[in-house]
């Protein structure tokens, strides 16, 4: 007598598990997540409808403009032109085609593009080593980053001619070359730069600590366009003729000092949020103040302050379009100095130019953006308040 | 107090640089290329093409320049400045020579430490209108709608001009260019002013350029020259014949195609523009033959011209002043004898 016959043998029980039923149809599934986010409440379903409206009006036209009704091919200003098309012309991006080249390497020398892709393929190669969580040997990957690589890149781009790389000198140079040299220049000198400030200025030593708030203090209190016209414009004059720094390194430096005082409070605000029983704990055991900065406070410091670093880098990122006011061939400027071309002078060039720089910046700064998202979370380790799930 | 100390320091700096750089052409030479001062974009004038090469009216006087003392007109750096820091650039020795569509004005000639000159170019302001309109003068606008842009001095022309001739108008004005240009293609002025040379250039972005006229009047005075820094006489002479030059070789009819040919005329004033005859290069630093590689690398006046404004460029202004004094215009160079 088994188990299985016996109830088997009990008709009023079942041999089989029931199958589940479906869940209350307003409780899961696409409706139900409708009615939980969109229509929840009257206020919400006014709010939706208004979304809804004003996405109707904006997208339909802005998809019209940019793909459907845009020119993708054409020799010049002829192909975007009404007439020529015969009916509403969109975006322009014939023109952006032909400009390519320019926008992107500005006036760099034909057969020397390849320098270009070179550091270009470089600098890609270094982010996906240290942004790829599973890339092996990140501690080279740093130092390759952020120590040969700007070497190499320097090199390779103002040229060398003792290893058979001709000078190419920074007045040819443009386009998107000059917005990611402005930005990783100031990306790179204003880490660890603003680290040092930030904890200079909470130094015990009063001239260490002096010096550093002014910088800070002085770096912050002038405008951007301010220190990229004094270096542009005032600074010849006070030099003798002939000694005349390069007309993009100058720039460079005062985005760089520039950046390093924004990321000098960042860091300071990070600083400022270890608890002082970290300070205590680490004089426990026996460390110094470099091995207590190095091993506990400035970890956790910057894992702190990593939504404030990238929002540094980010804005960095688009001050960098500044420095076409004075004269610097970024890729603003390169778009600036297309529109004023007579051979595609059109009613939507300009759109068209600017719609292009606007997705470029979108692109690089959105993925800046995910990417810093993506790290906290990775080192967000029990330390940081869980955010509500959703 | 504090302006006058910062003032002190400039004047002295820029008088230091400009002591220190005497002998601009031995420097230029030494150099090996010729810093020229351009503008970092306007159509016609100086414009990046393709792969970043810059063509362009003023762009060709820069590369005459640099073509008469290296015999190659690619030996030339341009330096795109704004207006506010073209005359900074200059003073301060950072460019040789700024050809970057300035107008020649007495306080800029005088109060600058800068000379300017002759003049390559002279624009002024004029009008744009429909051509349905059918209007053949600007004084026929009688109750028209202009569009203009604000705070400029093309605002106050264009005031004077309509006080000036007794005409009612309405001036609908706009914080920029752009703005002023579109309100115009969409119907809401009948007419739009700026300087001329910029008027056919805004025509190309209209909706419809063809339907458009320039006016013939020109209302302001608008010569733009080259400039240089004070203390060098020399080199000043040397810009000043490279454009006289031009002018003369459009007048004598030496053109790129045939001056070598040229060079076996008869004519004594070809003679002596392309160095057969004398040696009026020596006066400037330069070789006898300084003219002729002028326009063997860039052409005389009128090349330049038909190339980057006239007939063969997109923009197809109208020479109206800039003809020669033989043809109509007032463009006049003195001899070379």
């Amino acid at each position: 007598m088994t188990t299985s016959g016996k109830t088997a043998s009990a008709a009023y029980l079942r041999t089989t598990v029931a199958p589940p039923e479906r869940p209350p149809p307003l409780t899961s599934g696409p409706l139900a997540w409708l009615r939980e986010n969109l229509l929840s409440s009257p206020l919400n379903v006014a709010l939706t409808l208004a979304g809804l409206y004003i996405v109707y009006v904006l997208v339909p036209p802005a998809v019209r403009f940019l793909l459907v009704d845009a020119v993708w091919t054409g020799e010049d200003r002829n192909a975007c032109l009404v007439s020529a098309a015969g009916q509403p012309v969109g975006a322009c991006w014939a023109f952006v085609a032909s400009r390519l080249r320019y926008f992107v390497y500005g006036a760099y020398p034909d057969g020397q593009l390849w320098r270009v892709n070179l550091v270009f393929a470089l600098c890609a190669a270094g982010i996906v080593w240290l942004l790829w969580t599973r890339a092996p040997r990140k501690d080279l990957g740093a130092i390759f980053f952020f120590g040969l690589f700007p070497v190499a890149a320097v090199v390779l781009l103002y040229g060398w001619p003792a290893i058979g790389l001709p000078h190419v000198h920074t007045s040819l140079w443009g386009g998107v070359v000059v917005t990611l040299v402005v930005a990783f220049a100031g990306i790179v000198v204003s880490l660890p730069f603003g680290v040092l400030l930030a904890l200079g200025r909470r130094s015990r030593l009063p001239l260490v600590r002096l010096v550093s708030v002014t910088f800070i203090e002085f770096w912050r209190g002038v405008p951007l366009i301010t220190v990229l016209i004094m270096a542009n414009t005032m600074l010849p004059l006070f030099l003798p003729g002939n000694m005349s720094p390069d007309k993009l390194l100058r720039p460079l430096v005062g985005v760089a000092l520039f950046a390093s005082a924004y990321m000098a409070e960042v860091v300071r605000g990070g600083l400022q949020a270890i608890p002082k029983g970290q300070f205590e704990g680490a004089a426990s055991l026996g460390l110094n103040y470099w091995q207590t900065t190095r091993l506990v406070v400035l970890p956790q410091a910057l894992r702190i302050v990593i939504p404030g670093i990238v929002n540094t880098f980010i804005g960095l990122f688009k001050d960098t379009s500044l420095v076409s006011i004075v004269g610097i061939f970024d890729l603003m400027r390169t778009i600036e100095v297309s529109l004023a071309d007579p051979r595609w002078a059109t009613p939507v060039t300009a759109a068209s130019g600017y719609a292009f720089a606007a997705i470029f910046y979108f692109v690089c700064c959105f993925g800046m953006s995910r990417y810093s998202i993506a790290m906290e979370k990775r080192l967000a380790t029990g330390h940081k308040r869980q955010e509500t799930d959703r | 107090m504090k302006k006058s100390l910062l003032a002190a320091i400039v004047t002295v700096a820029a008088f230091g640089a400009a002591g220190a750089s005497a002998a601009t052409l031995d420097q230029v030479k030494q150099r090996g290329v010729l810093h020229c001062g351009s503008n970092p974009g306007l159509a016609g004038f100086a414009v990046a093409d393709d792969k970043g090469q810059w063509t362009g009216f003023d762009v060709a006087f820069c590369r005459a320049v640099a073509a008469a003392i290296f015999d190659d007109p690619a030996k030339v750096r341009f330096i795109p400045l704004t207006a506010k820091d073209r005359f900074t650039a200059v003073q301060s020795g950072e460019v040789d020579v700024l050809i970057r569509n300035t107008t020649w004005t007495m306080s800029r000639d005088t109060s600058l430490g800068l000379n300017l000159g002759p003049v390559n170019y002279y624009d002024g302001q004029g009008f744009i209108v429909r051509s349905s309109l059918g209007l053949k003068s600007a004084k026929e606008l009688e109750g028209a709608s202009v569009c203009v842009q604000q705070g400029t001095t093309t605002e106050l022309n264009l005031a004077d001009f309509f006080r000036a001739n007794n005409i009612k108008y309405e001036p609908v004005t706009y914080a920029s260019a752009v703005e002023a240009v579109k309100a115009y293609d969409s119907g809401r002025c009948d007419a739009f002013t700026t300087d001329a040379s910029a008027l056919y250039a805004e025509r190309l972005r209209l909706t419809a350029p063809d339907e458009h006229v320039v006016l013939p009047e020109i209302i302001s005075k608008e010569p733009f020259a080259p400039v240089v820094r004070h203390g060098d006489d020399q080199w000043f002479d040397l810009v000043q014949w490279t454009v006289n030059a031009t002018i003369n070789a459009e007048e004598l009819g030496v053109t790129k195609a045939n001056v070598d040919e040229q060079l076996k005329s008869e004519n004594p004033e070809v003679r002596r523009l392309l160095g057969v005859e004398g040696n009026f290069g020596e006066g400037i630093g330069l070789p006898a033959d300084w003219a002729v590689r002028i326009i063997r690398h860039v052409g005389n006046y009128g090349e330049i011209f038909a190339a980057n404004l006239g007939p063969d460029s997109p923009l197809k202004i109208d020479r109206g002043l800039n003809r020669l004094w033989t043809n109509g215009g007032i463009l006049y160079a003195p001899p070379i004898r």
